[in-house]
């Protein structure tokens, strides 16, 4: 096969190959479900008859009824990982077409393979999707909604996901209802209510399948967040609608009355899933502030509480989806305040890994089941679904942005407008939906198969054109911004400065209110769901722990100074040149405690013990205070060593220290064990952390190394550089006079415990 | 809804908005809250802005007060501060919050960019040398945090400096050891704050719509 052998290189044709065999891996085991042998428990040699022929001991056996359903789950997601693994290998065509599309065509090959080996291939079980496979990516997807411009366009996000999703269902209801009546169509026997259950279940916009396409094509904040948030936020409608017109039609009439009652359902129903969400999300918050001494169990209260929230609001018939996402918003502020910084990074990669899963197996299955049917044709109705949809999407975000552009801002461009229409994909969702439909329907199998379609043409047609279609409207793209302070300084200085002028207006509006939830947040909130005494720190603080967190990380990683910007500015730069004086005698105290501290951090660093219970997180982040003050250390090297410049320009004597290479870390050990022990450094310019005075002190043992060197490190190495600046000066004096190498010999000490 | 006041002032109205570019009605609105504010008299001082309720718990009130009798902001090229203001001056103040128009060419928006950013810049830069040093960018964060926690000026310096270290490393790139980053000038701040959208966030929502409510402020007396 030369044409194979030259289209993909060496290692890639062989993974391919190991996927085909997979593929007919998965053929045989599900074919093969008789037993080749009688499992343990069944057959108690006490029941055996006398007369049974001793048998040879056997040595090997196989048994897969014992191990198949656990067996064929863990085959199906190794399919769905491998079929990712490989289309990213090709890279022609991950650029061409978006994976979601490949992954159907995958699910619709591997169905296929099955019917042909004359096996039933298993459908997409709407109580799999529901409960296993769909949560995981809401989770996700709630859990890291960008806030701000959430509720920035809140408003907007509502309109297009209530009216929105109205207006498509009853505008492709109704006229699908019309189309039946036509005689030459066939249909005649589709009644109202059928049409329009049809009509809800196909008109909303599917999360899944926006989140698969969206996230490969990159495009502007606004855009992504009112699409995303719509297919969010519909949830609630559709739910009611589908209950609604599932009810009637078995009932058959409908009333005022009824009508009535729906909408107040739909209040209900949102409004429902969301405090049930945020009640499951405080519990979250609350749990997570007691568990400073189990961090390894931490990330199981976030996965644990947010799929108890959607289970409960299910089992009420409330919107799973709406109090999936309140659970992650409402609990993540809180949370992230009180676990550790790895748990953090588990829960975010958990999350991310499962959502991924998750997505895959959804749309593999999508394929299966396309193959496996049952399927009714009708080509009038299913063409003129799918056109429908089309033209009632454009239509209603048209008609609704007129309205909405009068109450905006920034209002929403053509251009914005027309990716909001194209882009409302529709996706599993609306096929699990109609998969629920009794099979006394006796439209059903109609419904689905036009279901299918409509997902297909959507994600094949628009999910496959949308990203040529964003290159050649010249579409604004994400910004791919660096957290930057200095615009987390102004956006907050933005956010009071315009609270404070909507106070000199008398105007109560859209800051005044943020304001006022923030105090109460601080005051009442805060206090009982964030551990220690963290609850009172501001954001632009921890906003810039975590930035130097981020860059300590890297700096271990790359061992060198993340340099982002490649520029050579650095603090003393921008420092007023003042040198503070510091008293010989003080000189002396630091001296002898960095010698003591010294000492005791030898003896530490021995008895670092590691199990599963104890998982210290100080391990990690002590390196990392380490790793900024050598950083910090590295830049006043550079100013020591301009100070020195400028002494030898007024002393003749040429200086004796070498002076330090860029990329030679001398770094004064001894200084850097400040941080362990910040209670003995001279309080000249340090500054105590919060008092240990509060119940909580005990938890915060293990956050200590963490906390009081983010403050020892602003405060204690500018302290402490200019002691050993002084330190240095005072030993140059020295050694100009008697010219001794006093400066290097405090280094040799250093070296020993450097190399070991 | 005020109109008889309106008709009265109608040519001054049409001078005001001219200048600023608010539409009648919003002029109306605002004469009447300058009016409450001031206590019916001609002119604004410190001291009724102080009375706020809302301004209260605000941590950068102090300098917000100043903005407003700040000179350099009446785009009139004058400087210092002043003790009390006219409507007039207290409009021109509140354009600087004006949403830009819909159909604003791309020159247009970067002049309003331009306006709203030396709002800004005017506050942060209070000796008016042109450039904001590290001693005021320093106050300016202090302001910020002194409402929301006890953890000091320490803290507060440090996130300072490495705000200037930022600024300094974006705008200049390469500096010796031995230069010194005097401060951020108007093009640099420019610079830096580029990708905060700056004409669609720094409004007052309310500036825009044609009909508004004032709600209850807190004083007596309203309708």
């Amino acid at each position: 096969m030369p044409a194979f052998s030259c289209a993909f290189p060496g290692y890639r044709r062989d993974l391919l190959v190991i996927v085909f065999v997979v593929f007919v891996g998965i053929g045989l085991h599900v074919e093969a479900s008789a037993p080749a042998y009688p499992s343990h428990g069944t057959e108690g040699s006490h029941l055996t008859n006398i007369t049974n022929t001793k048998k040879t001991f056997p040595v090997l056996a196989v048994n897969y009824q014992h191990v198949r359903k656990p067996f064929e789950i863990a085959l199906w997601i190794l399919l769905a990982l491998l079929m990712k693994l490989g289309f990213h290998l090709i890279p022609r065509l991950s650029g061409v077409v978006p994976e979601s599309c490949l992954l159907i065509v995958v699910g619709l090959l591997v169905g296929g393979l099955i019917k042909v080996i004359g096996e039933e291939p298993p459908v997409l079980d709407s109580q799999l999707f529901f409960l296993c496979l769909l949560p995981p990516i809401i989770l996700d997807a709630g859990y890291f909604l960008p806030i701000r411009p959430f509720t920035e366009n809140v408003g907007t996000i509502l309109v297009f996901a209530v009216i929105g999703t109205l207006w498509n269902a009853f505008f492709m209801g109704g006229l699908l209802y019309a189309l039946c009546q036509i005689e030459s169509v066939g249909l005649s026997g589709v009644d109202l209510l059928a049409c329009l259950l049809f009509g809800s279940i196909v008109s909303a916009v599917d999360p899944v399948a926006v989140l698969a396409v969206f996230e490969e094509i990159h495009i502007n904040e606004l855009v992504h967040i009112l699409v995303f948030g719509e297919s969010l936020l519909n949830d609630a409608v559709t739910v009611v609608l589908y209950n609604l017109f599932d009810e009637f039609s078995k009932v058959g009439t409908v009333t005022i009355l009824d009508v009535f009652l729906g909408v107040v359902c739909f209040f209900v129903v949102s409004l429902g899933g969301i405090l049930v969400g945020a009640i499951y999300g405080f519990l979250a918050a609350f749990t997570s502030r007691f568990t400073s001494h189990t961090r390894v169990i931490e990330p199981l209260f976030v996965f644990l509480y947010s799929y108890m929230a959607y289970l409960s609001s299910e089992m009420f018939h409330l919107s799973g989806i709406m109090a999936l996402i309140a659970c992650g918003v409402v609990m993540r502020p809180y949370v992230e305040a009180n676990i550790s910084h790895k748990s953090y990074t588990t829960t975010k990669y958990f999350l991310k890994m499962w959502s991924s899963v998750s997505e895959t197996l959804i749309f593999i299955f999508l394929g299966v089941s396309t193959v496996a049917g049952p399927h009714a044709w009708n080509w009038t109705f299913v063409i003129t679904t799918v056109i429908l949809c089309l033209v009632s999407r454009v239509l209603g975000v048209i008609g609704l942005t007129f309205i909405i552009n009068k109450f905006r801002i920034v209002k929403l461009t053509k251009k914005d407008q027309f990716i909001v229409a194209y882009g409302g994909l529709r996706g599993a969702i609306a096929f699990s939906l109609g998969y629920l439909l009794s099979n006394s329907h006796k439209m059903r199998n109609l419904f689905l198969t036009a279901i299918i379609t409509v997902i297909f043409f959507t994600v094949f047609v628009q999910g496959m054109t949308i990203r040529p279609l964003v290159e050649l409207l010249a579409v604004k793209k994400k910004k791919e911004s660096k957290p930057s302070i200095n615009e987390e300084i102004h956006t907050e200085f933005l956010d009071h400065l315009l609270t404070g002028v909507e106070g000199v207006c008398g105007h109560y509006g859209h800051y005044h209110w943020k304001e006022k939830l923030n105090r109460f947040n601080k005051t009442y909130v805060k206090r009982w769901l964030i551990a220690g005494e963290n609850f009172k720190e501001p954001e632009l603080i921890a906003f810039y722990r975590k930035m130097e967190l981020k860059q300590a990380i890297m700096m271990v990683e790359s061992g060198q100074l993340p340099s982002a910007l490649p520029s050579t500015v650095s603090m003393q730069n921008i420092q007023p040149r003042v040198i503070p004086r510091v008293s010989k005698k003080q000189e002396e105290e630091i001296r002898r405690i960095l010698r003591s501290n010294l000492q005791n951090n030898k003896q530490k660093m021995r008895s670092r013990s590691y199990s599963r219970h104890t998982l210290f997180d100080a391990d990690e982040e002590d390196n990392v205070s380490e790793v900024r003050l050598r950083k910090t250390k590295m830049e006043m090297e550079r100013r020591v060593s301009v100070m020195e410049r400028r002494m030898s320009h007024y002393l003749t004597v040429p200086a004796n220290r070498e002076s330090p290479r860029p990329g030679v870390r001398r770094v004064r050990f001894e200084s850097d064990n400040q941080v362990f022990s910040a209670d003995s450094v001279p309080t000249v310019h340090f500054e105590q952390p919060s008092p240990p005075s509060t119940p909580d002190a005990v938890s915060l043992e293990e956050e200590v190394p963490k906390r009081p060197s983010l403050k020892a490190d602003i405060e204690g190495p500018r302290g402490n550089a200019s002691d050993n600046h002084q330190e240095e000066l005072d030993y140059q004096r020295l050694a100009r006079c008697l010219s001794d190498p006093g400066p290097n010999k405090d280094k040799e000490e250093d070296n020993p415990f450097m190399s070991c | 809804m005020g109109t008889l006041q309106s008709l009265s002032d109608e040519p001054e109205y049409r001078e005001l908005a001219e200048k600023t570019g608010f539409s009648f009605e919003q002029i109306g609105i605002l004469h009447k809250r300058f009016k409450q504010l001031s206590h019916n008299e001609n002119t604004l001082r410190r001291a009724d802005l102080d009375t706020i309720p809302d301004l209260a718990c605000n941590p950068i009130r102090t300098q917000i007060i100043e903005a407003f009798f700040d000179k350099r902001n009446f785009h009139q090229n004058g400087d210092g501060t002043v003790e009390e203001i006219s409507f007039e001056e207290f409009l021109v103040v509140m354009s600087h919050f004006r949403p830009p128009a819909l159909n604003m060419t791309e020159e247009q928006r970067e002049k309003v960019r331009r306006e709203k950013l030396r709002f800004l810049f005017n506050m942060h830069n209070t000796d008016n040398d042109g450039t904001i040093t590290l001693e005021e960018y320093r106050h300016v964060v202090e302001e910020l945090l002194s409402r929301s926690g006890a953890l000091g000026k320490e803290t507060a310096k440090g996130i300072a400096d490495a705000a200037m270290l930022e600024v300094a490393s974006i705008s200049m790139g390469h500096m010796e050891p031995d230069e010194f980053y005097e401060g951020i000038t108007f093009e640099h701040f420019l610079k830096i704050l580029k990708d905060i959208e700056i004409e669609t966030r720094m409004n007052i929502r309310f500036l825009n719509m044609d009909t508004t409510t004032l709600c209850n402020t807190g004083l007596p007396s309203r309708e």
